[in-house]
């Protein structure tokens, strides 16, 4: 597969109801490299194996969730043509400029139906992840603190308008449909997870009444191993589990979700598998999201938080 | 010292650890009766009016609890730490607004 066009998530900018204590999970309990603090007091982190400066920005502020979700386009004429698709579609953008986010180009940002922002950008300096680029190691120091994800991987997100996002993403943005659940009626969505990529999801979403709500930030580690040792650190530092060690039927992805000291829902990962954009998209009935294992293979249930809690 | 912490509606107490949230000491005795969310004072389904007592409250989420509800004491009990006997009300519901469907956990 040629990558072009939306290449893969590129950061996520997180609310948090106190700063340091969200500094302390995300760069002491999860394992994230900081990278820099700017003028607003935003923090800056990246997981150890992601190249470029900064993958989640967090923000102090009175209520929790996700300020904007962003992705790396393969360079500055890809980010002008995208630009111009979306217009030409009728979603307005605003150029956000370059060094509003520390070591980050230009980003263009605009609102989708589900309430969300997203950006894209081109440009973020490039910090390598620690190993030399001849002959390098195959891990660091850094990849040994904490969970150690080796990247911010996607996110799900909760609002309304699913349909109209699917469409948005798939005809403007070159993503495609890897996997969905039905309503109960069988007619619509009422989730769908997207990819740009290889990757089982790049970005997913559930259809909510409430507008602009974060379900989960998604980090990847490498095998049932480390989720296992994610959730001994997860208890280790009393991080409140939400579901897991388990296995989603959707994706077949292995995971624990948690939520960080403000609520923000995260994820620990690994696996899944890797489709292409012409594979039948896998489709869930309601049920199958329960019953079916969809959430939680082994225990075939819906659990009560899935769709309930949200920050 | 630990308070003790009753819900008006169901009469059921359990002993409030000052040290950890009312909804914490809630689910480490295995106790039911508030909804559990997030934990950390950003999803609102663990919404409490204190009736009666003293408590120190850490920050929640300004989306469901306003600086009115908070002086009027609908907090989240997640985020609220007993420094007395406490007497509590429920008002959050888990709520699916997919299916328009709440329960109370």
């Amino acid at each position: 597969m040629a990558m072009t066009g939306v290449l893969r998530p590129g950061h996520a900018q997180i609310r948090v109801l106190d700063l340091e204590e969200g500094v302390h999970h995300y760069r002491d309990v999860m394992g994230l490299v900081e990278t820099g603090r700017d003028a607003q007091g935003r923090v800056y982190l990246k997981c150890w194996d992601e190249r470029d400066h900064n993958s989640v920005i967090l923000r102090q502020a009175d209520t929790a969730g996700l300020d904007f979700f962003a992705f790396k386009v393969l360079d500055e004429a890809t980010l002008d043509e995208l630009e111009k698709k979306l217009n030409d579609y009728g979603v307005k953008t605003e150029r956000m400029p370059a060094g509003e986010l520390l070591e980050t180009g230009e980003r263009v940002r605009f609102q989708i139906p589900t309430g969300h922002l997203i950006e894209l950008y081109a440009t973020k300096t490039a910090v390598g992840n620690g190993l030399q680029v001849e002959n390098p190691a195959p891990w660091t120091k850094a990849s040994e603190n904490g969970i150690a994800p080796v990247r911010l991987d996607h996110c799900l997100l909760y609002g309304p308008n699913v349909a109209a996002v699917q469409k948005l993403f798939t005809e403007v943005l070159g993503f495609y449909l890897v996997e969905r659940v039905l309503t109960p009626d069988g007619q619509g969505n009422v989730a769908i997870w997207l990819s740009c990529s290889h990757k089982v999801h790049d970005i997913a979403f559930v259809e909510h009444a409430e507008p602009g709500k974060l379900h989960h930030v998604s980090f990847m580690l490498e095998s049932w191993e480390e989720v296992l040792r994610a959730g001994d650190i997860m208890s280790m530092h009393k991080v409140p589990i939400d579901i897991g060690p388990t296995r989603h039927g959707v994706t077949r992805g292995c995971t624990i979700y948690a939520w960080d000291p403000s609520g923000n829902r995260f994820e620990t990962f690994m696996g899944g598998y890797q489709p292409y954009p012409d594979y039948e998209p896998t489709t869930w009935t309601f049920e199958g999201l329960g019953a079916g294992g969809g959430l939680d293979y082994p225990q075939r249930k819906l659990h009560e938080t899935f769709l309930t809690v949200v920050s | 010292m630990v308070f003790k912490v009753c819900i008006a509606e169901t009469g059921e107490c359990f002993s409030g650890d000052p040290a950890r949230s009312v909804l914490e000491s809630m689910c480490q005795l295995g106790r039911r009766g508030i909804p559990k969310g997030c934990c950390g004072g950003a999803c609102g389904v663990c919404k409490v009016e204190v009736l009666a007592g003293s408590y120190d409250v850490k920050p929640m989420s300004r989306c469901h609890v306003s600086a009115a509800d908070q002086a009027a004491g609908c907090v989240l009990a997640c985020r609220i730490f007993p420094r007395s006997d406490l007497e509590l009300r429920v008002l959050g519901v888990m709520r699916s607004a997919l299916l328009g469907q709440a329960s109370t956990q």
